[in-house]
């Protein structure tokens, strides 16, 4: 029990912190790790928990495609990040305050409210005793039967997204020497190639 | 303290919206920091779905947090292509710029 709370507090508080230096780094590549940290943590908090599958999904969705593709893009693009710091004080009393605010509200509903005895009986797809089926059984259990066509419509947006970006950043640039296979398998003798009578001795 | 709890969970997922909350405030001209902070926040979101799902002991909030997940990978890439492709017209990034589609 105190190994779990100890590992709780150590993921919580790592999390926490990358959170933190997230929004508040100086250089964005710096930001992007720190929230591939944060993300790993939280995996590790979801671990604790119990939900193992969407750990790993976690890991490998956020880590793997993500984050990757944040730092892609930071790396990629030529921006001057100091301008951008500018007025960055300048927010901060305000961002301060609504953040105060909206953690003063979230604590004071957590606070002042309970689980209602009968949501323990009204689950819709009651998890299986520990030991008996693992995560991701029952996991798939639940997906692929009742909530399959929920599952299709998100791979549906996957392919959309992944459809979008691609149209989005395709460009058609004018004044580029490419291959053309079919103009090159097309030409015939006729049009390239020319025979000429050279006279001897007189220059083409 | 040391009996971990529903409570110690959703703490620890309003830090993080919190956070996500203020770093949207506080990086007012950074576009990839704004995403980033809703990264953050969609990944409080799932934390609260789970923690949900195993103290009640049902599947569905993981299911859901499943789903978010998806459209949370959906929307950094669809964000980051309008960004690259935003950065090509205009060469910068900054938040004042985007303007274009002023009415």
């Amino acid at each position: 029990m105190i190994i779990q709370a100890l590992a709780f507090y150590l993921f919580a508080a790592v999390t926490v912190a990358a959170g933190v230096m997230v929004v508040s780094a100086r250089n964005p590549v710096h930001s992007v790790l720190f929230l591939i940290l944060a993300f790993f943590n939280s995996a590790g908090l979801f671990v604790l928990m119990g939900a193992e599958f969407l750990a790993m999904i976690l890991v490998v969705v956020y880590v793997g495609a993500v984050a990757v593709l944040f730092l892609f893009v930071v790396m990629m693009l030529d921006i001057n990040f100091v301008r951008m710091r500018e007025g960055f004080l300048q927010y901060l009393p305000l961002g301060g305050m609504i953040g105060l605010i909206l953690l003063v509200e979230l604590v004071m509903v957590g606070g002042a409210w309970i689980v209602s005895p009968a949501a323990e009986t009204a689950a819709l797809h009651p998890a299986a005793p520990a030991g008996e089926l693992h995560n991701t059984r029952a996991l798939g259990g639940v997906i692929y039967t009742d909530y399959i066509y929920l599952f299709q419509a998100a791979g549906l947006i996957l392919l959309v997204a992944m459809i979008g970006a691609i149209v989005l950043t395709l460009r058609q640039r004018e004044g580029v020497r490419r291959q053309s296979i079919s103009r090159q398998t097309s030409r015939t003798r006729a049009e390239s190639v020319e025979i000429k009578q050279v006279p001897s001795r007189s220059g083409v | 303290m040391f009996e971990i709890g529903l409570g110690h969970y959703l703490t620890v997922a309003a830090i993080l919206f919190t956070l996500g909350i203020f770093g949207i405030f506080l990086n007012r001209k950074n576009v990839i920091i704004i995403l980033m902070s809703i990264e953050l926040m969609l990944l409080a979101v799932n934390i609260n779905f789970v923690a949900f799902s195993t103290h009640l002991q049902d599947l569905v909030g993981q299911i859901f947090a499943l789903f978010v997940l998806t459209v949370a990978a959906a929307e950094a890439a669809i964000g980051l292509a309008i960004l690259v492709v935003f950065f090509r017209n205009r060469g910068s990034i900054e938040v004042e710029d985007i303007n274009m589609m002023k009415g």
